[in-house]
C-alpha cells in the first residue's frame, strides 16, 4: 500500500485543476489522478457544441498524457473507479487495491440522468461524455431525425447543431417554460423563441411516455399521445452527482441531489478531505447559503482552490463566485452571471430582431444576476458590479447608459 | 511580462476581463483587445490569475 501524497478521484476538470495547482504551489510529494473513464481528461463545453458541427471533429484533450506523467508527475490511473473511502484509515478503495492520503480532492463530478426503461435500445443518447458525443455525433453524420428530451442547455445546444447540418429537430420539454430554474420563467420563454426562428419543433409541457423501436429507437411518445418518428434521442435532463462510492463513508451528502457538503473553504466533514467541482455544495457568502453549481469556471476555480486547502493545512481560503455559464445556440452567444432567484427582472434592452438582449435580475435593493445574448462586452463588467454587490440603482443606469453608447 | 492572445482560440468568454478588468475587454464584436500587454506590480499577478482562468486557454505569458 503507498503512504500518503494527494489523491485526485475524477479526472475532469475540477481534477486536473487540483494537480495542477498543488505541484504550482510548490507541492512535490505523491500525487494520484484517479478517473472511470479510459480517456485523458477532455473538456466538456465543446462536446455539445465544435464536436457536434460537421467537419473533422477534435478530441478535445487538456493534456497529453506525457505531460501528465512526467511533467507534472502524476501517477495517472485512468478507467479506474473509485469503489470507497475510509475516512480513518485514510485511504482510497479502486475495488481491491487501496490508496492512501494524506489529501483527498473529490471531484467525480456528475453524470447524466437517463430515461427508465431505454437501456439498450441504440440511438437512444444522453450527453455528457466523450464516448456520448462521438454516439450522437456519428447518428448525425447520418443524417438521424433527431428528438431531444429536454430543453436545457445542452439539449438546446444538440437542437442547434442538428438544425445547422439542416436535420429536423423536435424539442420536447415537460415543463411548459424551458430554462425556469437557469435564468426564470419569463426569459426561459423568449430564450426559447430562438428554437422556434430556427425551425425546431418545439413541445412544450409534453412528458415522455416511451420510446418505441426494436433494437434501435423508431419513435417517442409523448404522454399527450403524440408520437414522433426519430433516429437518434438525445436526452438533456440535467445531472446528478457521482457519490454512489462515497456511500457509507461517513461524508456529508444532501439528502437530495447526494452531492457532497462543503463548508467555505471546500472542505469535507473529514480531515484532510476537500471537493471541488460539479459534485459539491458549498456555502457561498455572496448568495448567503449553499450553491452547487454545473458550470465551466467554478468547477475549475474549486479545483484548484481545493488543492490548494487540502495542501495548507492553517490557512484555507473560502471560495466565492459570481456563477457564471454561457451556451452557444445558433448564431447566439448566450451568457449569465449571478444567481436567478430574482424579485424581478428588468429587460433593459431587446433588439430581438438583432438578437441582441440585456435583462438585469433584482432582489431587494440589488443586482443578483444578469443574462445578455450576443451583448459580450457587457455581461463580465455586470459580474463585477454583482460581486462587489452593486446596488439596483446603480445597475440599472450602468446599463442603460452602455445600451445607449 | 508581455501578454499575448491566440485569436483562433479565443471564444470571447471574457472570463479574463473579469480576473482583470484593466488588461482585458471583450469587444461588442466579439473580439479581446488587451488593453496593457505589459503590465507591472501587482498587475502581473491578475495577468497569471487570467492566463489561468481563460477556458479556451487562448492567453500566454512571455517572461521578459
Ligand atoms: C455537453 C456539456 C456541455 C457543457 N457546456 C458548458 C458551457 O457551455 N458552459 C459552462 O459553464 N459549463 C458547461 N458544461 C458544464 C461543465 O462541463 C462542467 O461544469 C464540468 O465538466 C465539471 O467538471 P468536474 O470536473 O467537476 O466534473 P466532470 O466533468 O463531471 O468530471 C468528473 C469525472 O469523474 C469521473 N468519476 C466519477 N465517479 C468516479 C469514481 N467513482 N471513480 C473515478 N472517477 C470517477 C467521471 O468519469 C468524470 O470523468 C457542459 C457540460 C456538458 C456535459
Ligand atoms: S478568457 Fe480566454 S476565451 Fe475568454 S475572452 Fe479571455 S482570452 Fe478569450
Amino acid at each position: 500500500m503507498e503512504k500518503d501524497g494527494l489523491v485526485v478521484v475524477g479526472a475532469s476538470l475540477a481534477g486536473l485543476r487540483a494537480v495542477e495547482s498543488a505541484r504550482r504551489l510548490g507541492y512535490s510529494g505523491r500525487i494520484t489522478l484517479i478517473g472511470a473513464e479510459e480517456h485523458l481528461p477532455y473538456d466538456r463545453p465543446p462536446l455539445s457544441k465544435e464536436f457536434l458541427a460537421s467537419g473533422e471533429p477534435v478530441d478535445p484533450v487538456f493534456r497529453a498524457e506525457r505531460a501528465l506523467r512526467e511533467e507534472l508527475g502524476v501517477d495517472l490511473r485512468l478507467g479506474r473507479y473509485a469503489t470507497g473511502l475510509d475516512c480513518r484509515q485514510r485511504v482510497v478503495r479502486l475495488g481491491d487495491e487501496e490508496v492512501s492520503y494524506s489529501a483527498l480532492v473529490i471531484a467525480t463530478g456528475a453524470q447524466a440522468r437517463t430515461l427508465p426503461d431505454t437501456a439498450g435500445l441504440r440511438g437512444v443518447h444522453a450527453l455528457r461524455t466523450l464516448d456520448d458525443a462521438r454516439s450522437v455525433r456519428e447518428a448525425l453524420d447520418a443524417g438521424a431525425r433527431t428528438v431531444i428530451v429536454g430543453a436545457g442547455f445542452i439539449g438546446s445546444e444538440v437542437a442547434s447543431a442538428a438544425r445547422k447540418r439542416g436535420l429536423p429537430v423536435t424539442l420536447v420539454e415537460a415543463a411548459t417554460v424551458p430554462l425556469t430554474r437557469s435564468v426564470g420563467s419569463e426569459m426561459g420563454g423568449l430564450l426559447a423563441e430562438l428554437h422556434r426562428r430556427q425551425g425546431v419543433d418545439l413541445r412544450l409541457g409534453a412528458g415522455v411516455q416511451r420510446i418505441d423501436g426494436s433494437g434501435s429507437a423508431e419513435s417517442v411518445v409523448l404522454t399527450n399521445g403524440a408520437e414522433i418518428p426519430a433516429d437518434l434521442v438525445v436526452v438533456g435532463i440535467g445531472a446528478a452527482p457521482c457519490t454512489g462510492w462515497l456511500e457509507g463513508s461517513g461524508i456529508d451528502l444532501d439528502p437530495r441531489d447526494k452531492g457532497v457538503l462543503c463548508d467555505s473553504t471546500l472542505a469535507v466533514n473529514a480531515p484532510g478531505v476537500y471537493a471541488a467541482g460539479d459534485v459539491c455544495h458549498w456555502i457561498s457568502d455572496l448568495f448567503r447559503g449553499r450553491l452547487r453549481l454545473e458550470h465551466w469556471t467554478s468547477a475549475a476555480e474549486q479545483g484548484s482552490l481545493a488543492a490548494r486547502n487540502a495542501l495548507s493545512l492553517d490557512d484555507a481560503k473560502p471560495y466565492d463566485t459570481v456563477p457564471y455559464f454561457w451556451s452557444d445556440w445558433y448564431d447566439s452567444r448566450i451568457q449569465f452571471v449571478g444567481e436567478p432567484h430574482a424579485d424581478d427582472i428588468q429587460v433593459v434592452d431587446k433588439e430581438w430582431e438583432d438578437g441582441k438582449l440585456l435583462a438585469l435580475y433584482r432582489k431587494a435593493d440589488r443586482l443578483v444576476a444578469a443574462l445578455t445574448v450576443n451583448r459580450p462586452t457587457l455581461i463580465m463588467k455586470l459580474r463585477r458590479m454583482i460581486a462587489s454587490r452593486a446596488s439596483w440603482q446603480e445597475a440599472v443606469e450602468f446599463a442603460e447608459e452602455k445600451v445607449r453608447n | 511580462m508581455r501578454i499575448t492572445v491566440d485569436r483562433s482560440k479565443c471564444t470571447a468568454l471574457g472570463v479574463c476581463e473579469s480576473l482583470a478588468p484593466e488588461l482585458f475587454e471583450v469587444q461588442e464584436d466579439g473580439s479581446l483587445i488587451i488593453l496593457n500587454e505589459r503590465p507591472e506590480g501587482s498587475l502581473c499577478s491578475a495577468a497569471r490569475e487570467a492566463v489561468e482562468g481563460c477556458p479556451t486557454e487562448a492567453l500566454r505569458i512571455e517572461e521578459d
